[in-house]
């Protein structure tokens, strides 16, 4: 089953949020919000977006 | 009576009389147990996304998260992180789940757990485990309620008691009366008027504290003001805190009960999948929540109790009336939880530790998980008289850490059935006394300093004890085997 492929996606929000050293810190800031903030609240929407991706692309195999 | 304590009061009236209208929805007999617990396995997509979403997005998110934020900084933002990388997680064990009871007619975790290794010792640990940890999530719903409801009482928060007490009788009630349809119809309600408050907060709120650089330079400079300083950014060493305790979080966060039950119910397992993708639309909302305890930092709130912080802010920036319809988001957002929470923790006493002494099936296990969630709202309310936590959120955290010790058993067995239920039910008992004694040692912090190799490290309590729980699972699941052998 290649399509299975598609879920190695949902490891990068793991990487993206749980090493906090890559994003804790001051700039660049967007509206005035440190990077630290709007960095992690940009991932809900990228895991939502590969969420998306991933159900699409699997949905009529089975885990 | 100023229009704020009206709009509220008119508002819990009105989703109480939804909550018993909604007994008739789709004309069910309410008497089998997957019609009054699991709304007859009816739920599409629209449906299941807000009930999910009113079912996950708790006082946790509206009043626990701020206050957290508010009062430790950068920390406060590991709730982030974690509704981010449940959904990967969901997507993936509740697809199976779903797939599993359906098939099988399972209504609970311990249901599956039962089948899948024939033994009744570890199904009844599996239960227990879920009726324990939803109790202080209930509680941590009714401090949410009692932060709104004291806004309301001059004299302090303990006059809040008759408001709380009263609301928490009527959601036993229309919750005993129509089951999962009820808090599934009020979610509609609830969800609606959050994302209203949410999105007039974050327009108003920032801009009038002079936009969002200022919000944040105020509550950096408040922070490190305070008699045991803290910033809004992390120090190295809350590193590994804030990844455990995110990491920690999303691994429990769908083998709750309450969520169990509100999944249990979708129609078909695209409606799961399809709801991994979008729910965390609500983590957005969260995210900007606990921003809000910023804002209270730098409107220059300032309280003991921490709870408080985001209905003092509303009271501060909206209009009366505008703060009547935020408080109700609150409240109603505390009372859809609390009910699902009470279903789901019945379920698994009726079906799973009372069933194990009868016979008899639906009829009677209905009548029993009916009667066991008002026993459970009792319970509940008396834990927040008598449980004094310096956070609220700790309430959560700690129900996780004794919540997550059913994960070998349950997630890992949805794919393996190498483990032994012995060596399960003993990685079980290992973990729930790490857990509580890591927890007693720490004075009921959700963290843990472990000293180890000349270093500290500090991390989340409900990871320490998984791991201890899987590798004893693992080594007495060997030794069993070579014993048989």
């Amino acid at each position: 089953m290649r399509r299975r492929g598609w879920y190695l996606l949902l490891v990068l929000p793991f990487i993206g949020t749980l090493i906090p050293p890559l994003y804790n810190h001051a700039a660049p800031t967007l509206f005035g919000m440190p990077f630290f903030y709007w960095y992690q609240l940009a991932w809900v929407l990228v895991t939502a977006g590969l969420l998306g991706i991933v159900v699409l692309m699997t949905r009529d195999g089975r885990v | 009576m100023s229009s704020a304590a009206l709009i509220l009061g008119v508002s819990v009236t009105g989703v109480t009389a939804l909550g018993f209208i909604a007994a008739r929805w789709g004309g069910a007999n309410l008497r089998d147990l997957e019609q009054w617990a699991l709304g007859g396995r009816s739920f599409g997509t629209i449906v299941s996304w807000f009930l999910l979403g009113g079912d996950l997005y708790t006082a946790y998110t509206f009043v626990a998260v701020p206050a957290l934020v508010y009062g430790v900084g950068a920390l406060g933002f590991f709730a982030v992180p974690y509704a981010t990388i449940a959904y990967p997680i969901a997507l993936i064990v509740l697809s199976k789940f779903w797939t599993i009871a359906r098939d099988r007619g399972y209504v609970t975790t311990a249901d599956f757990v039962r089948d899948r290794y024939n033994d009744r010792a570890l199904e009844i640990a599996i239960a227990l485990t879920g009726v324990v940890a939803a109790l202080p999530y209930i509680a941590l719903q009714l401090v949410g309620m009692r932060a709104v409801f004291s806004q309301f009482s001059t004299l302090g928060a303990m006059h809040a008691f008759p408001a709380l007490t009263v609301a928490f009788v009527l959601l036993a009630a229309y919750t005993y009366t129509s089951g999962l349809r009820a808090p599934a119809m009020i979610a509609f309600v609830k969800d609606t008027l959050i994302y209203v408050t949410v999105i007039a907060a974050v327009t108003v709120i920032p801009a009038r504290l002079g936009g969002w650089g200022h919000v944040f330079s105020l509550s950096a400079a408040a922070l490190a003001a305070r008699p045991k300083p803290s910033s809004i950014f992390l120090g190295p060493p809350q590193y590994f805190t804030y990844a455990t305790m995110a990491f920690g979080s999303a691994l429990s966060l769908f083998i709750y009960p309450h969520s169990i039950t509100s999944v249990l119910a979708a129609r078909s397992r695209e409606v799961i999948r399809r709801n991994a993708a979008l729910l965390p639309i609500y983590s957005l909302l969260l995210g900007l929540l606990a921003l809000l305890g910023y804002c209270a930092l730098a409107a220059g709130i300032s309280t003991k109790d921490t709870t408080s912080v985001v209905p003092q802010l509303f009271a501060r920036f909206f209009p009366n009336w505008f703060v009547g319809v935020a408080d109700a988001a609150i409240a109603i957002g505390a009372l859809v939880p609390a009910a699902i929470m009470s279903i789901g923790a019945a379920n698994l006493f009726a079906s799973n530790v009372f069933r194990e002494f009868s016979l008899q099936r639906s009829q009677v296990e209905t009548v029993i998980a009916k009667r066991l969630t008002l026993a459970i709202c009792a319970v509940a309310l008396l834990f927040i008289f008598f449980v004094p936590v310096p956070y609220a959120i700790d309430f959560q955290l700690l129900g996780g850490a004794l919540m997550l010790q059913i994960f070998p058993a349950f997630v890992l067995g949805l794919w393996t059935r190498w483990f032994h239920p012995k060596a399960l039910l003993a990685g079980w008992a290992c973990g729930l006394i790490a857990s509580c004694a890591m927890a007693y040692a720490g004075g009921f912090s959700a963290n843990y300093s472990l000293h180890a190799f000349g270093g500290t490290l500090t991390g989340f309590i409900a990871l320490y004890s998984l791991a201890l729980n899987l590798a004893v699972s693992a080594v007495l699941t060997l030794l069993l085997k070579r014993g048989t052998t």
